[in-house]
C-alpha cells in the first residue's frame, strides 16, 4: 500500500505551528455580542423567583433569559436537561439565567445584578447514597422522561441506568473454585482538561435560520438536540466546528451552545458569543464520572479464572448525557480481555447533585480497568502465580468468548502482552536506587468497544476537481487525534493518488455530509469505511465514462497512479482529470456530468443485547486490545512517585498512519499517568475545591517519562484496510500498570486513585505498623 | 478612562487608546486580530498565551493593556518570515510534536525564546522552559526533541 501504513505529515501542521489554525474563539465578527451565566451556589436547591429587572436596566444590556425560555428537555440518550435550570438547579454551577451584552464587562457586571431566591433541597452527594430508596429524589419525573429504548431508567428511584449481565451460574462456579477473592476500588472524577475551554457562537437570522460555531467534536449530533429543544427544523439550524483544540470527550455532547439561542433569537443578525473560563470547564462543560467497584473473583490454583461477579456504581451527576452509555460499556466490558465462563455484572448509573458525568476518553474502560486489572494482580498473588501467567492463562484468543458471549473473530491480546514483557523488561525485576528509593515494574491490559447505536451511520462525498485534485468531505471531526490526516490516506490510498492531491473538510452540517458522532474511537474506521466507499463509487463512475472514452470494456479497465489504464495494453491510459466534468465528444456533446462520489456506511449485523441478561452475539462493532507497562522510582520518605517509562503495544488492526498513531500512543499514556498520580476533581458538599491549574495538577514536561510504542496489526475484518479505532483504548491499561508497578516497588495495593504522596506515606506508614504487630 | 500607548508587535508600530482593565492578550487578539495567541486559561497557569517581550517569554494574560507602551512583542505571526517557518516550527512539523494544536503557539514561543537565549540547552534547561505550558494532548515527548531539533538546526534564528 502507498498512502495507507505511511508516516504522512499532520496535513493541519503548518497551520497550527503558524496561528493559523481558526478555533471557535478567534471568531471575532462585527456587532458581536458577549453572553455571561449566571450560576446557582447550591448543590441542589428550588429556584424561588429570579429577579432580572437590575439586570436589564444596566446600559449595554442587550437580553437576560431564564430557564422559562426552555420548554422542552432534550438529551442524546435521555432526555433530562435544560440548558437553563428550569424549577430546580441540581448541581453548583447549574446556569439559572443568561446575558447578552455589549462587552463581556458588561455581560459580568449584569450577571451580578440578577437576583435569585432559592429554597435548598436535601442533596445527593454519594451514589451509593443515592442508590438508597430512601434518597432524595434528583429528577422526581424520570419515569415521564423520554429514553433510547437501550437504557432503562428504574422509574422513583436517582437510578438512570442498570445495565445486568448474566452468563453462566456464578455461585455455583465460586462453591467449587480453589480462591475465591474480593476487592473493592474507587475512582474518583477528574476533568478532560482540553487547553481550549468550550466557546460557541449563535446568529440568528430573521429568515429564521441560526447558525451555531461551537467547539464541537460531533456537529451532527448537536444539531440533533439543539432541535429537539428549540422546535428548530434541521434545515435551518447550521453548526459549523472548526478546528477543536483537544476534546477528549468533554466536547461530545451539547453544552453552552443551548445557552446562547435564546439570546441570539432575541438578536436577530447580531452574533452572540459565549466562552467558558477554565473554571467553568471544570464546573460546567462534563466530568468523569466517579466509580465505585467490587470485583469477586473465582480461581483455582491453574491461575484458570472460572467466574467474576462485578458491581459497577457511577456517580453519574445532575444529568446524563452520555453517562447511561457509559455505564452501558462498563458493564459490557466487566469481565476485562478475560475468557471467563460464569459472569455477573450489575453496573448502575445514579443521579447525584454533583457535575454532569460525560464521556472521557475511554468511555469508562480507563476507571473500570484501574480495578480489573489491580484485580488481576491481586488474584495471581492469591494463588502464588505470575500475574503474567494469568493473563496468558485466560486472555481472549480466537475463538474465544466474551464476556457478554461473543466469539472473538480477532484477538492480538497475546501478541501485545509479549511485547509489553519484553519492552518493559518485566523478566529482569527492578533494582532498587537505595534502600529509601525503591522501583518497581507493572503492566496491565485493557480493551474498549465503541459503545454507540448499533446502527451509528457515517457518510462522505470525494469531489474531484477540474486539474484532477480532490476535496474530500466528512463530518468526522479533527480534534487533534489526527483523523484529517488518517482520513485523507484512506482516500487517497482507494483513490490510488499522491495524499497531497486532496483536501478534506469537516464539521459543517450544511455542507459536510451525515456522521453520527466524532467519539468511541470510530472515526477512522466508520467515517474511513464511508471515505472508502465513496472513494470506490467515484472510480466506479469513472470506469463507466473511461469505457467509453477508451473504447473498452470496464471490466479490462483500472485505476492506477493518477490514471485510467488498461490492464492488457497499459499504454492505454487516461488521466483522471479528463473525467472531472464528465466526458465531452468531438460534437460538443457531453455525458456524464462532473465526477463525485458518495460514501454511507452502518455496520450490519451490529446487535443490540437482551436487556435482562447483558448478552448478545455481536453487540461490538469492534474490540481494540493492547497493554501498558510502567517502571516507576518511589521515593520512601517523601512517597513521591515518579514513573521513569511507560510501553505501550496494542492491536490496532492497520495503523492508517504511524507517527500519528505513535503520537495518541504517547499523549495517552501521560493522560492516564496524571490520573493514576494527581488528578482528581476534589468535591466537598458538591463543590469543585480545586478548579484551577495552580490546584488541579496535570502533567507537565517534567512528568513525561520514557515513552515505548509499538503495535501489532491483526486486521479487522470490517475496518478500512483492517483497521480499528485506537485512540481512546491507548488511555485505558496506563493508570493499573502504574498502580501495579507501585506495588511492585513498595508492596503496598492502592484501591483508590490518583495515588498521591500522602497516600503513599500514609500507606507505608500503616504498612510498618502492621508488620511490628 | 483610555489610556494611549505605543508598541511594536511583530517589529510593526501600534497605537491605540486602552481600557485599563484589558490585557494585552485582549488587545492582540480582539483589537490587532492577531488570535494565533490562545487564551486557556486567563490566569498565567497554562502558557497558552505566550508572547516574547524583549527577548523574554510572558503570559501575554497577566500584562494590563496600559504596560505595552513601549514594548516590543513578537508572537506566534511573527515568526515565519518570508514563507519559511522557523526551525522552531519546522521541527514541530516534522516530528509531529503538536495533535489539536491550541498549546502550541505558546510552546514556540517559550521554545523560541530559550533559543535565541541559550543556542545549545540541555534536556533539563528545555523542559524548565516549557515547564509553564500546558499539553494536554502530546506527552511532552515529542516537543522536547522537536526543541532539541532545532536547536542543532541553528536554534531560535529563521
Amino acid at each position: 500500500m502507498k498512502s495507507v501504513g505511511v508516516s504522512y505529515q499532520r496535513v493541519d501542521a503548518i497551520k497550527k505551528v503558524t496561528g493559523q489554525a481558526t478555533y471557535v474563539d478567534d471568531i471575532i465578527m462585527p456587532r458581536m455580542l458577549y453572553a455571561q451565566v449566571k450560576r446557582s451556589p447550591y448543590p441542589h436547591a428550588k429556584i424561588l423567583k429570579i429577579d432580572i429587572s437590575k439586570a436589564q436596566a444596566l446600559p449595554g444590556v442587550r437580553s437576560v433569559i431564564t430557564g422559562d425560555e426552555y420548554t422542552k428537555r432534550c438529551g442524546l440518550y435521555l432526555e433530562d436537561k435544560n440548558f437553563l435550570a428550569v424549577g430546580t438547579a441540581k448541581y453548583r454551577g447549574e446556569a439559572v439565567a443568561a446575558v447578552a451584552a455589549e462587552t463581556p464587562e458588561i455581560a459580568d457586571e449584569a450577571v451580578s445584578l440578577i437576583e435569585v431566591e432559592y429554597e435548598e433541597l436535601p442533596a445527593v452527594l454519594n451514589a451509593l447514597e443515592g442508590m438508597k430508596p430512601d434518597a432524595p429524589l434528583i429528577h422526581p419525573d424520570l419515569h415521564t422522561y423520554k429514553v433510547a429504548p437501550i437504557f432503562h431508567p428504574k422509574p422513583h428511584t436517582n437510578i438512570s441506568h442498570h445495565y445486568k449481565l448474566r452468563k453462566g451460574d456464578v455461585d455455583a462456579a465460586f462453591a467449587q473454585c480453589d480462591v475465591v477473592t474480593e476487592n473493592s476500588y474507587y475512582i474518583p472524577h477528574v476533568q478532560h482538561v482540553p487547553l481550549e475551554p468550550h466557546c460557541a457562537v449563535a446568529q440568528y437570522e430573521l429568515d429564521g435560520k441560526i447558525t451555531v460555531w461551537g467547539s464541537i467534536q460531533s456537529p451532527y449530533a448537536v444539531r440533533q438536540a439543539l432541535s429537539t429543544a428549540f422546535d428548530i427544523p434541521l434545515n435551518k439550524l447550521r453548526v459549523i466546528s472548526p478546528y477543536v483544540g483537544g476534546g477528549f470527550g468533554a466536547k461530545a455532547g451539547t453544552t453552552l451552545e443551548g445557552i446562547i439561542i435564546p439570546l441570539a433569537k432575541r438578536n436577530p443578525g447580531r452574533p452572540v458569543k459565549l466562552c467558558y473560563s477554565r473554571e467553568d470547564e471544570f464546573e460546567n462543560s462534563y466530568v468523569r464520572q466517579g466509580l465505585h467497584a467490587k470485583i469477586k473473583t473465582g480461581i483455582n490454583k491453574d491461575g484458570k479464572i472460572m467466574a467474576v461477579k462485578t458491581e459497577f456504581v457511577w456517580d453519574g451527576g445532575a444529568y446524563t448525557e452520555y453517562g447511561v452509555n457509559i455505564t452501558k460499556a462498563g458493564g459490557w466490558a466487566s469481565a476485562g480481555p478475560y475468557d471467563i465462563p460464569n459472569v455477573w455484572t450489575d453496573s448502575y448509573c445514579v443521579y447525584t447533585n454533583h457535575p454532569v458525568g460525560g464521556p472521557y476518553r475511554g468511555f469508562g474502560m480507563c476507571e473500570i480497568h484501574f480495578a480489573i486489572e489491580q484485580n488481576i494482580d491481586e488474584v495471581a498473588e492469591a494463588i502464588g502465580m505470575d500475574p503474567m501467567d494469568v493473563r496468558r492463562i485466560n486472555g481472549l484468543r480466537v475463538g474465544g468468548v466474551t464476556g457478554t458471549g461473543e466469539v472473538m473473530e480477532v484477538s492480538g491480546f497475546h501478541d501485545c502482552l509479549e511485547q509489553v514483557v519484553k519492552d518493559i523488561e518485566y523478566d529482569k525485576p527492578a533494582v532498587d536506587v537505595s534502600p529509601t528509593i525503591k522501583r518497581g515494574k507493572g503492566i496491565a491490559a485493557g480493551w474498549k468497544s465503541p459503545s454507540q447505536p448499533t446502527n451509528a451511520g457515517s457518510s462522505a462525498i470525494i469531489r474531484m476537481n477540474e486539474d484532477g485534485t480532490y476535496i474530500l468531505m466528512t463530518s468526522g471531526q479533527e480534534i487533534g487525534q489526527g483523523s484529517e490526516t488518517a482520513l485523507i490516506q484512506i482516500a487517497a490510498e482507494t483513490l490510488d493518488v499522491d495524499p497531497d492531491l486532496i483536501s478534506c473538510r469537516f464539521g459543517d452540517t450544511d455542507h459536510t455530509p451525515y456522521e453520527w458522532q466524532t467519539v468511541a474511537s470510530r472515526t477512522t474506521y466508520c467515517a474511513g469505511n464511508a471515505i472508502k466507499l465513496a472513494c470506490e463509487d467515484l472510480k466506479n463512475k469513472i470506469l463507466d465514462m473511461a469505457q467509453i472514452k477508451l473504447g473498452a470494456w470496464k471490466r479490462d479497465l483500472e485505476i492506477k497512479d493518477g490514471y485510467v489504464v488498461h490492464k492488457i495494453y497499459p499504454d492505454r491510459k487516461v488521466p483522471l482529470s479528463e473525467f472531472a466534468l464528465g466526458l465531452a465528444f468531438p460534437d460538443g456533446s457531453g455525458v456524464g456530468g462532473p465526477a463525485i462520489g458518495v460514501g454511507t456506511f452502518t455496520l450490519e449485523n451490529n446487535l443490540n443485547v437482551d436487556h435482562e441478561t447483558g448478552m448478545g452475539s455481536h453487540p461490538a462493532a469492534f474490540w481494540t486490545i493492547g497493554f501498558n507497562g510502567a517502571e516507576v522510582e518511589v521515593d520512601t520518605e517523601t512517597g513521591r512517585i515518579k514513573v521513569l517509562k511507560m510501553c505501550s503495544c496494542f492491536d490496532a488492526g492497520k495503523v492508517i498512519n504511524p507517527l500519528t498513531y505513535t503520537c495518541q500512543a504517547e499523549g495517552a499514556m501521560v493522560q492516564s499517568l496524571g490520573t493514576a498520580l494527581f488528578e482528581e476533581l476534589k468535591l466537598k458538599d458538591g463543590k469543585i475545591l480545586n478548579k484551577s491549574f495552580v490546584d488541579y495538577k496535570i502533567p507537565t514536561a517534567d512528568d513525561a517519562p520514557e515513552l515505548i510504542v509499538k503495535y501489532v496489526e491483526h486486521a479487522e475484518p470490517t475496518g478500512p484496510y483492517g483497521a480499528r479505532g485506537v485512540g481512546e483504548p491507548l488511555m485505558v491499561p496506563g493508570a493499573p500498570a502504574i498502580a501495579n508497578a507501585v506495588y511492585d516497588a513498595i508492596g503496598v495495593r492502592f484501591s483508590r486513585m490518583p495515588i498521591t504522596p500522602d497516600d503513599v506515606l500514609r500507606a507505608l506508614r500503616e504498612k510498618r505498623e502492621r508488620e511490628a504487630t | 478612562m483610555k489610556y494611549r500607548v505605543n508598541f511594536f508587535v511583530n517589529e510593526e508600530p501600534v497605537e491605540l487608546y486602552v481600557d485599563a482593565n484589558k490585557t494585552m492578550l485582549r488587545v492582540l487578539r480582539e483589537e490587532l486580530a492577531l488570535t494565533g495567541t490562545k487564551e486557556g486559561c486567563g490566569a498565567g497557569e497554562c502558557g497558552a498565551c505566550t508572547v516574547i517581550v524583549d527577548g523574554k517569554p510572558i503570559n501575554a494574560c497577566l500584562v494590563l493593556a496600559p504596560e505595552l507602551d513601549g514594548m516590543h512583542i513578537t508572537t506566534v505571526e511573527g515568526l515565519a518570515k518570508d514563507g519559511q517557518l522557523t526551525n522552531v516550527q519546522q521541527a514541530f512539523v516534522d516530528l509531529a510534536a503538536l495533535q489539536c494544536g491550541f498549546c502550541t503557539p505558546g510552546f514556540i514561543m517559550s521554545a523560541t525564546a530559550l533559543l535565541q537565549e541559550n543556542p545549545s540547552p540541555s534536556r533539563d534547561e528545555i523542559v524548565d522552559a516549557i515547564s509553564g505550558n500546558l499539553c494536554r494532548c502530546t506527552g511532552y515527548a515529542r516537543i522536547i526533541e522537536a526543541i532539541e531539533l532545532a536547536a542543532r538546526k541553528g536554534g531560535g534564528q529563521t
